[in-house]
């Protein structure tokens, strides 16, 4: 199904753009404010690049950044810093994702390891999706030419993971790979949409980056090379895409009995001349599809964005946005909007 | 040595033989949850090795934290990967034995010998490493290139995989002791030869090259020695466990072991021996159960699959067995020692 203006947006769709400029007009401003400096560090230590935050049941907000080595930092509700996970962990060394299951186990997707990590809520770990490159296979060159084809339980470059209601996993994978492939709970491959080569079909991806799964078990995929978001059924057949939002870099669907979903027009990387005026900031949408607002902007200093890589919505007003150039995540307090008439 | 072809013929012959480990006898066993507790901010990775002493201490020699490369250098040079770590016999934190050694990169198995000495083969090092229970280091075997090839070299560039009359190994994979205390290193993934040393670390000599048939190796995985002083070898490659005397004589080879990954056999008068069919890495739909035999290669039973879960098994690569029904299996796939109680 789509909306009007997403039907209009694909009349209009330029191919090749590194980056676009949303196509969608009239989108109301949701007014917002920041609270840039919640968590709270211990001394001498720093966030690098917070491309990956998310919040457990109890509020508590894990970071997953790119430090001098990667690592994953767990804070609580009013920021305060609890503990480290996965010190020295073999499954990290260039983040990517953070997510938080309903059971509050933390899953890691590391782009460096290629392997998302699920770890228990006290730390420990629970299972590994893919395998790391072997070491002993020596120092490997940047992937160049064309994607090997692409394995069952080998990831390349993996972006996100998420869950449906029943538990199945779902990974986004990625930047070599271009699929989005389904496991069951204990780990076992299902199914896959895509495979190792780009497209932009329906169920084709050009890199997708983050990928999230509605209460329907309706899967969302950042098709980011695509500018495009599409959403696919639990059996990864493509249902829809909307494609009016700019260049797709992350999504977050909120918890509870009605969800929203929030859609990121990040500015890219690099701070181009002229991607200020025409990127950076967040939509909230109904599971429709219909825009109910936006919010924010590029800009070094809070509450500007500096290329937003991940959202955390759990709490549809209070969301938190980790960013990769300022090393730094935003808790932002949202106005709530008025839901669309009819929309449940 | 040369073959006839009759004797290849009958090899080939055994190879396609159906495999009777379809009909033995399913073991019941259970799996002990947190088996091995680790304290805060000690991981496992993938597991190369575990190993147990006199005491019921266990070892792991695992591939963990971040095996780095250094830039700014006149070559590039490589460490870091590998850690060793000690349990007491409940599964509780003891020491971390080793801790950034110029030898541990890609931790591939860890055994201990009768004297409680703690050997750990290292597959990017190349050597061998012996500590002694206070854990000092007691004898080396190998040496560890001194820097890296940037771009790494094409494992398709090498050789026969016979090896040098010598201690210098390609990616070695485990090592075993007869009862005169004489040293046998399976090389392993890149060589594909067996090398035998005295008890003082003087080679004797080494048997084997890349090949199929009798004597030849697709790679030498896992060695293990029964008390009679024979070598038995995994294969896995070729499917096989070939089984030689202790001077490297071609004795028996054992086809209905899927692809032979790990290898233990038991102490005392009526020894077993165990052999992990495991599943490849990219693949837990297939293989991963254990099978029980004895040593002339009759099936006693087998257990397990690949898979994810407690039970189940992501590429087994070491198997510990001083206890006949007692095992700790190391994976590389789960990241994990698994404590299995057989009944």
């Amino acid at each position: 199904m789509l909306t009007s203006s997403v039907a209009l947006a694909v009349l209009f769709a330029a191919p090749g753009l590194a980056q676009r400029k949303a196509t969608i007009e009239n989108v109301p401003d949701i007014p917002f404010s920041s609270a840039p400096n919640l968590l709270k560090l211990r001394p001498g230590e720093y966030l690098g690049e917070a491309v990956a935050v998310a919040t457990n049941s109890k509020g508590h907000i894990f970071v997953y950044h790119r430090s001098a080595t990667t690592r994953l930092f767990e804070f609580d509700q009013a920021g305060n810093f609890v503990k480290e996970i996965g010190s020295g962990y073999y499954g990290f060394e260039f983040a990517h994702s953070v997510r938080v299951d309903k059971d509050d186990n933390i899953w890691t997707v590391d782009e460096g390891t290629n392997m998302v990590t699920k770890f228990s809520p006290e730390g420990k770990v629970l299972m590994v999706l893919g395998r790391r490159p072997p070491a002993v296979l020596g120092a490997q060159a940047y992937p160049a030419g064309p994607n090997a084809p692409a394995q069952k339980y080998i990831l390349c470059r993996p972006t996100d993971v998420g869950w449906d209601p029943q538990g199945n996993i779902f990974v986004s994978d990625g930047y070599c790979n271009n699929r989005v492939v389904k496991y069951d709970k204990d780990g076992r491959f299902l199914a896959q949409a895509g495979s190792e080569k780009p497209g932009s079909g329906p169920g084709e991806f050009n890199l997708p980056h983050a990928l999230q799964v509605d209460g329907q078990g309706n899967v969302w995929v950042a098709d980011r090379s695509n500018n495009r978001y599409q959403v696919l059924d639990n059996n990864l057949k493509p249902i829809r895409e909307i494609t009016n939002l700019g260049t797709a870099w992350t999504v977050c669907i909120s918890a509870g009995p009605h969800q929203y979903a929030f859609l990121s027009n990040s500015n890219p990387n690099g701070n181009m001349p002229g991607t200020w005026e025409n990127t950076g900031e967040i939509y909230k949408a109904e599971l429709d599809g219909t825009v109910l607002g936006k919010f924010g902007r590029p800009g070094k200093l809070a509450p500007g964005f500096q290329v937003v890589h991940m959202i955390d919505c759990r709490n549809p007003n209070e969301v938190f946005a980790g960013e990769i150039e300022s090393w730094r995540v935003q808790k932002l307090i949202l106005q709530p909007t008025a839901a669309k008439a009819g929309a449940h | 040595m040369k073959y006839s072809m009759q004797a290849l013929l009958t090899a080939a012959l055994i190879a396609n033989a159906p495999a009777s480990a379809q009909e033995a006898p399913e073991i019941r066993f259970d799996s002990i949850p947190n088996a091995l507790q680790l304290p805060a901010g000690i991981y496992l990775g993938e597991v190369g090795g575990v190993a147990t002493n006199s005491r019921g201490d266990i070892f792991v020699y695992t591939r963990t934290g971040h095996p780095t490369v250094t830039i700014g250098t006149s070559r590039p040079f490589a460490h870091g990967g590998s850690r060793l770590f000690q349990f007491d016999r409940a599964g509780k934190y003891l020491r971390e034995i080793g801790k950034d050694s110029y030898g541990f990169m890609f931790a591939s198995q860890v055994r201990v010998d009768p004297q409680d000495n703690v050997w750990a083969v290292d597959q990017m090092s190349n050597m061998v490493m012996e500590f002694d229970p206070q854990g000092r280091v007691v004898m080396l075997l190998g040496r560890k290139a001194e820097n890296v090839n940037v771009p790494a070299r094409s494992p398709s560039g090498r050789g026969g995989g016979a090896g040098q009359p010598t201690d210098l190994f390609d990616r070695p994979t485990d090592v075993a002791w007869d009862a005169a205390g004489n040293i046998f290193v399976a090389d392993g993934a890149g060589n594909a030869r067996i090398a035998k040393f005295d008890k003082t670390g003087k080679f004797v000599k080494s048997w084997g090259k890349k090949g199929t048939g009798q004597g030849e190796f697709a790679n030498v995985l896992s060695i293990a020695i029964d008390a009679q002083g024979n070598v038995y070898a995994a294969d896995g490659g070729n499917r096989r466990v070939q089984v030689f005397d202790n001077d490297g004589n071609y004795k028996a080879a054992f086809t209905n072991t899927g692809n032979a990954q790990a290898l233990c056999i038991t102490k005392g008068p009526n020894q077993v021996l165990y052999v992990s069919n495991s599943n490849p890495e990219d693949d837990i739909d297939r293989d991963g159960e254990i099978y029980k035999m004895h040593l002339d290669g009759t099936m006693i039973g087998k257990f397990g699959k690949a898979g994810k879960l407690l039970k189940e098994f992501g590429t087994v690569n070491a198997i510990d067995c001083r206890g006949e029904n007692t095992l700790f299996v190391g994976e590389t796939g789960n990241l994990r020692v698994q404590k299995l109680v057989l009944h």
